[in-house]
């Protein structure tokens, strides 16, 4: 990225002259603040609307002839489904209670990034069509009509929102922004308006099975050469079981965790710690992914690709499910999976087989976080834990957005961080449990040609990893989302160079004392432990 | 420019009204068929409000969690940042609607001159908004000697206690002095802090203006140009007991009070005010967080496309079958 930090830093909080009401972005001078759109190959797969090439820049964005009426349509249905829509788009009072609590707002300053303003880019249109006041009115009542402009800045801000939910938590109404920007991507995909970020994952995974299209042998290769690492720091062969049918769990992790650095050391700890309890679990090569980037794209998108967890569950006949680390994957199992593709009635409800903690929170659904089994185990005395494995590691951790504000998944990984690392510091509590901010490059905008916008989406995060390690040395940034770790690490290199960013099972495979296991004198990632040099 | 259209609107509502409290003739205007039909509009709007939004089903659980979950027993739940069941909701809506504690948790970001984030607590806009709810409905409690005879004593009471700092006579309504400075607060934040007055529409500032109108229409009668209360008593219970009628001795002034009232509720229901029904239905809010315990049902459920298994295993087969997944076909 061509800008320095300092540079980024210069924000103008100052909103400008010109009237919100009055839609303008110039794509061209914001280049590194937008995603590149749709490739029509995607959209053609999933059989999307309106495939087609075009950019941003382009004065034309080649929308079908009767889109003001399919805008128009497209809302009134989402608006008959979906009560959350209609109380938000009335409901707001303009109080301004959230517009400093968005991390794109404090990063770039921008007033469209106040949540307030960014769903009232949607209500002006709603009240313009929807509302009396508004067809009397029009301007006078806060209507705007809906013109190509309108939609390019729809298309420019509704990529602007990680749907991470933090405004939602301060809003003295609940208005999630998050619910608002879901609504308008529908709107803008039935024009076939979207982003090759969110498009492309979501065919690959709804061919492969998985984000990033790994076809099964590879999946298999990739997870066999993780296990010859293990083995190299362990001494302990893993064959971990590949579509087996029978098993009792079926575990399912984002695709990010056997693929790509610094993911697969978190990888490696799950297989660790399922070696050493003697868990009958099976991975699938077909239900290869537990993320779901069909959420950042249309609510049928999600049902899609979450549709394979419960199929596989059910065609390889497990009793239930286990899911590894994952932000919006846990948004999706816990407040979507089941409503939209369960009755899973073909499971049990899960049950820890080595400590026979029934998981009653999870009796619906049938699906467990992987933090809430381990810190089961470890409440229980199951695990042999030896903290100075990891020493060397001043660690703190960051709530990822959903498993902080969908599941409430807070203490889970506090606790076990706190069995299996010597040092744990907190970050500054308006950053974290509920009020934690995003990475900036959640929701699809985890891309190269958006990197301006996610290091300034990221900054309040990378500024509160800063107060810690200046203060307390923190040199690793733990957390439980495979976004995080896939993009962190580019965070921290910009704003905050010196830390690292691992997964909260990263650190317990490094503290897991196994049977049968060679002394340790690396870490998973090979590095050599402090006083235990060979 | 978008206050001063509001305060254009609203300032000639009130000139009009003022005009016509002159004019014999729409005495009655004002004092009975405006106030029927403002009554009738906010009962019927907010009816067709609240129906409208309970028409649209809830088709997922989305509470947004602010504390640790029901999960583990060695973990310590926090029902009212994550309620597990719907009394345990109900509690976190009645903390919203009671005592606005989304609004209490506000902070203000600040970067500072060396370029850190600051986040300072920030309870102005909680207390005034509090104090303006809480006065409101104090006020709209107290008009109710107004409408019943004999008075009922628990109005006696609050009135009492309202005018408990008796310094003049007649008392001074706390109420009355909270109200007012809590409006005024609400208005100069807005108008002062530049990014409120970017995000502020007209609609915005016209409630503001209107509810500063019935406040000082009422304080006026109260201390300085008193009116003949016992004409006002007639009137309000003459509307109450659908026996209208305006006695002579009505003042003027009450009859702009009463019509900028009357132009609040009518207004009510095709404004941002609805958010006194919506703040019970706002599904963040009001639905426990037991998504994985329990099936939230959707009516609506839409059948998709799936790429299933054997679609898949169909088309990886080859793949599959040298890599050792599935075995050869015999």
């Amino acid at each position: 990225m061509k800008k320095t930090p300092d540079e980024l830093l210069q924000i103008e909080y100052t909103p400008p002259a010109r009237d919100w009401m009055d839609p303008h972005v110039d794509f061209e001078a914001r280049k590194g603040t937008w995603s590149y759109p749709g490739a029509p190959k995607n959209l053609e797969y999933l059989g999307l609307p309106n495939p087609r090439e075009w950019s941003p820049t382009d004065e034309d964005w080649k929308l079908p002839e009767n889109w003001k009426e399919i805008v128009h349509e497209g809302f009134l249905d989402l608006l008959k489904r979906f009560r959350s829509l209609k109380v938000f788009m009335d409901c707001c009072v303009r109080c301004g209670a959230c517009a400093d609590k968005c991390h794109f707002f404090i990063g770039s300053g921008d007033p469209k990034n106040m949540p307030v303003l960014r769903a009232e880019l949607l209500r002006s249109v709603y009240r313009n069509d929807f509302t009396t006041a508004g067809r009397i009115l029009g301007r006078l009542a806060g209507g705007r009509e809906l013109t190509p402009d309108v939609i390019k800045e729809w298309f420019y801000y509704f990529y602007q929102c990680t749907e991470c939910r933090r405004c939602s938590v301060f809003c003295p109404y609940g208005i999630d922004t998050a619910e608002i920007t879901m609504m308008a991507r529908e709107l803008l995909n039935l024009l076939g308006i979207n982003i090759n970020w969110v498009v492309e994952p979501v065919a690959n995974c709804h061919r492969t099975g998985n984000h990033l299209g790994i076809q099964p042998h590879t999946f298999k290769d990739n997870i066999e050469f993780l296990c010859e690492e293990l083995e190299d720091v362990t001494g302990i062969h893993i064959d971990p079981p590949i579509n087996k049918k029978g098993a009792e769990v079926l575990f399912i992790v984002p695709s990010a965790d056997y693929f790509a650095d610094p993911g697969i050391y978190t990888f490696m700890g799950y297989l660790l710690l399922f070696e050493q309890i003697g868990l009958d679990y099976t991975l699938s090569a077909y239900a290869s992914e537990g993320g779901n980037f069909g959420l950042f794209l249309s609510h049928d998108t999600i049902k899609r690709l979450n549709a394979k967890m419960y199929a596989e569950a059910k065609r390889l006949g497990v009793k239930w499910i286990l899911g590894g680390e994952c932000g919006h994957m846990w948004r999706v199992v816990h407040q979507y999976m089941d409503t939209m593709n369960g009755p899973a009635d073909f499971l049990e409800v899960p049950r820890s087989p080595v400590t026979g903690t029934v998981f009653d929170h999870a009796a619906s659904t049938k699906m467990v976080h992987i933090c809430e089994f381990t810190a089961d185990l470890i409440h229980h005395g199951r695990l042999r834990l030896d903290p100075s494995r990891n020493a060397g590691w001043k660690v703190t951790f960051h709530d990822s957005c959903n498993p902080a504000r969908a599941v409430g998944l807070l203490e889970e990984p506090r606790y076990i961080l706190r069995n299996v690392v010597e040092e744990f510091f907190e970050m500054p509590e308006n950053t974290i449990r509920e009020q934690t901010f995003c990475c900036g490059s959640g929701a699809g905008l985890g891309n190269d040609e958006n990197m301006e916008m996610r290091m300034r989406g990221g900054l309040p995060r990378a500024n509160a990893v800063r107060h810690v390690h200046e203060r307390y040395g923190v040199n690793i940034l733990s957390c439980i989302c495979a976004i995080d770790r896939a993009v962190l690490p580019t965070l921290m290199d910009y704003w905050v160079p010196e830390v690292r960013v691992a997964g909260v099972h990263e650190m317990v495979g490094n503290a897991l004392v196994m049977d049968g296991e060679k002394e340790r004198t690396t870490n998973l990632r090979g590095e050599p432990i402090p006083g235990r040099e060979g | 420019m978008k206050a001063f259209k509001a305060l254009v609107i609203v300032g000639v509502l009130a000139g009009v009204a003022t005009v016509a409290a002159g004019v014999p003739a729409f005495r009655p205007v004002l004092g009975i068929w405006l106030p029927y039909a403002a009554a009738a509009l906010f009962l019927a709007g907010m009816v067709r409000r609240v129906v409208c939004w309970g028409r649209s089903p809830v088709p997922f659980r989305i509470p947004t969690v602010c504390g640790q979950q029901r999960s583990l027993p060695f973990l310590p739940h926090q029902p009212l940042e994550s309620p597990y069941t719907g009394w345990q909701a109900a509690a976190r809506v009645a903390g919203e609607v009671l005592l606005f504690r989304s609004l209490f948790r506000n902070t203000r970001t600040e970067l500072t001159r060396k370029k850190r984030l600051a986040y300072l607590p920030s309870k102005l806009l909680w207390a005034a908004a509090l104090a303006f709810h809480a006065s409101l409905a104090v006020i709209v409690f107290r008009h109710l000697r107004f409408f019943l005879e004999p008075v009922p004593s628990c109005v006696r009471f609050v009135e009492r206690m309202d005018g408990l700092f008796q310094v003049l006579v007649p008392a001074v309504m706390v109420t009355d002095a909270v109200i007012l400075l809590a409006l005024l607060y609400l208005l100069g934040r807005r108008l002062l802090d530049l990014r409120l007055r970017y995000l502020s529409l007209p609609a915005d500032y016209v409630p503001l203006f209107l509810l500063l109108g019935i406040v000082g229409t009422g304080i006026a009668m109260r201390y300085i140009w008193k009116v003949d209360l016992i004409a006002v008593k007639e009137l309000a219970v003459g509307l109450a007991t659908f026996h209208p009628a305006v006695p002579d001795g009505t003042g003027a002034l009450f009859l702009v009070h009463l019509a900028l009232v009357s132009v609040l509720f009518a207004y009510f229901p095709f404004s941002k005010l609805v958010h006194m029904g919506g703040v019970f239905l706002s599904p963040t809010r009001n639905l426990a967080n037991n998504s994985r315990a329990r099936r939230h049902v959707n009516p609506w459920n839409r059948p998709v496309d799936v790429h299933t298994y054997e679609e898949w295993e169909e088309e990886f087969r080859d793949k599959l079958v040298a890599c050792g997944l599935l075995p050869e076909e015999e």
